[in-house]
């Protein structure tokens, strides 16, 4: 191995990152290193600060405190070259409704400065890749909600980043293109594009990203591989017992006398870490109502984030 | 305040094409409305209507329409389409994630707008070429002229839209501010028929100047105070287009 060759890049980096909104904190001082190559999972719940977040990151809103720098260079200053390099899908869309399919991707290539034939030729491409061909002269109106979603997608591939913004890039889309996209994002990654994956979907999270911070309130709570997140928050089993209101005091007793690791809500407890050999010696009743189930990064998201409603 | 640069031309070429795909939805607005205004009351009440100096009324009013219709077109693609850009299909939104930031998108949003006074001031021009209206070879001018006045009327526009909750705010810039001008500005008679403070107060009026360099270009009546006109035209949309770049930033990048 060639001295070096072990080094990491660091794609994206921030520092005591704050964003307000006159005296709502939005983003409170996240420190991130985001690598070369790797899918970035963050998770929140809504209201969380990701969008803020990555306005800050793709140099389309302004930090209030702290600094940004991508591919090691200052963003406030080289915003321009930046952005150049990235490409970002929103969760809102913002497709161009006065253009035809076609169109709207041609003129964005545009904006990159790439030039006419070849900005057609790419565009023939992502078209054909999100297999929206048959599309190609239609109306933006015309398109279901998920074709808008494959068009966006489409369109943030047009300047082949090398960084990837997506925010919620499959929501709204049905198994089949969820599948796509999900096949065409690990594609980009084993080709060295850094990702940075904004989405509310667990499995996604868990599917494609090599690391998730999950964020709550303007603050990244926990950073980890997905895996290293389950064993740690809520081990590889959970189990679930639903219990009567009547007999819930009860049932809390037993689980706090057993030394349990335990949540509940409504009518139902939840039991992390769940020790094979210690429950199948407790409560009688119990052992035999729980149903255990493998943990997923969904339990690990409710445990930090609580079960009730942020907003 | 931060300055625009040459990849402004990114969103004037988008707008120009999106323009050209729907001109016949706009066409009525920048063509026929002037030539029936001209037609009505050129020819219309005119007819009743004996100029000082044996002009005819008609030859009076196309420079008025030439610079008021200029104004109309960079005002209404400035605010209602620009507006409609902004807010509802978030397209600055999404041309602000490419290279180009806020300051490219306004200043290709003010020189789009600038480009349809060009027009709108070309075509009503040929117009009164045809009718046999214009007797000065300074009328070559005057589409330089239409595109200066539309920086202006643009730069206004934008900066209104801005600020702007919602888009029925544009009532009050139209009802209140460019119908006003439309018929104080001199557009329709000479300003000297008011009194001299209405007269000085006219002046506020950012018309004013532009109808009077219009009517000094097609009458050949060059003359030297004419530049302070000129002054007026450039200062006010100078201003303008700087606040605009401010405010717009403010707005779009919270």
């Amino acid at each position: 191995m060639l001295p070096g060759a072990d080094i990491i890049m660091v794609m994206i980096k921030t520092k005591n990152l704050n964003k307000y909104y006159k005296d709502l904190l939005a983003v409170d001082n996240v420190n991130l290193e985001i690598e070369e190559g790797e899918c970035f999972g963050l998770l929140g719940t809504n209201g969380a600060g990701k969008t803020s977040l990555i306005r800050m990151l793709t140099a389309v809103s302004p930090p209030t405190r702290g600094d940004i720098w991508v591919g090691g260079k200052d963003l406030k200053t080289y915003s321009r070259q930046i952005k150049a390099i990235v490409g970002v899908v929103p969760q809102i869309d913002n497709l161009d409704l006065d253009l035809t399919v076609r169109e709207n991707l041609v003129t964005f290539a545009r904006y990159f400065s790439i030039p006419r034939d070849e900005a057609h030729r790419r565009s023939t491409e992502v078209l054909n890749l999100f297999e929206l061909e048959v599309k190609r002269d239609s109306n933006i109106k015309e398109l279901s909600g998920g074709m808008k979603r494959r068009l966006l997608l489409a369109r943030g591939f047009l300047n082949l980043p090398r960084i990837l913004v997506l925010d919620e890039p499959t929501i709204g889309l049905d198994p089949q293109a969820r599948f796509l996209v999900w096949h065409k994002l690990t594609e980009l990654k084993s080709r060295g594009v850094t990702e940075l994956l904004c989405t509310q979907n667990m499995e996604e999270a868990a599917t494609l990203c090599d690391r998730v911070a999950i964020m709550h309130l303007g603050k990244i709570l926990t950073l980890d591989t997905p895996s290293n997140l389950v064993s740690r928050y809520v081990g590889k089993e959970v189990g679930e017992i639903e219990v009567n209101p009547e007999e819930m005091d009860r049932t809390i007793r037993v689980m706090v006398s057993n030394g349990l690791d335990f949540e509940y809500a409504g009518n139902r407890i939840y039991v992390f870490h769940v020790p094979v050999d210690k429950f199948s010696k407790g409560p009688a009743d119990l052992s035999a109502r729980i149903k255990r189930r493998a943990a997923t990064l969904e339990d690990v998201f409710l445990r930090l984030t609580g079960r009730s409603l942020v907003e | 305040m931060k300055l625009f640069s040459w990849r402004f031309i990114r969103v004037w070429q988008r707008n120009k094409d999106v323009f050209f795909k729907l001109w016949h939805s706009e066409a009525p607005g920048f063509v026929a409305e002037p030539l029936i205004v001209l037609i009505a009351m050129g020819f219309g009440l005119g007819a009743y209507v004996t100029m000082v100096e044996g002009q005819r009324y008609i030859e009076f009013l196309a420079p008025g329409i030439i610079a008021a219709y200029a104004m109309f077109s960079a005002s209404f693609e400035c605010t209602y389409a620009s507006f409609v850009r902004m807010e509802f299909q978030k397209t600055f939104d999404a041309i602000i994630t490419t290279p180009l930031n806020v300051e490219d998108v306004i200043a290709g949003e003010i020189f789009w707008g600038a480009t349809r006074s060009f027009m709108t001031g070309t075509i009503i021009l040929v117009i009164a070429v045809a009718f046999q209206l214009v007797h000065s070879p300074w009328a070559v001018l005057i589409p330089v002229l239409a595109f200066l006045e539309g920086i202006m009327f643009a730069s206004i526009a934008i900066c209104y839209t801005s600020i702007v909750p919602a888009i029925y705010s544009f009532n009050y810039y139209f009802t209140l501010f460019i119908t006003p001008m439309f018929l104080l500005s001199g557009v329709f008679f000479p300003l000297d028929s008011f009194s001299e403070i209405v007269q000085g107060l006219s002046w506020l009026a950012p018309l004013t100047p532009a109808v009077r360099l219009t009517r000094a270009l097609v009458n050949g009546d060059i003359q030297l105070e004419l530049l302070w006109s000129l002054a007026v035209i450039v200062l006010v949309a100078a201003v303008f287009f700087s606040i605009s770049l401010v405010t717009m930033r403010r707005r779009l990048t919270v």
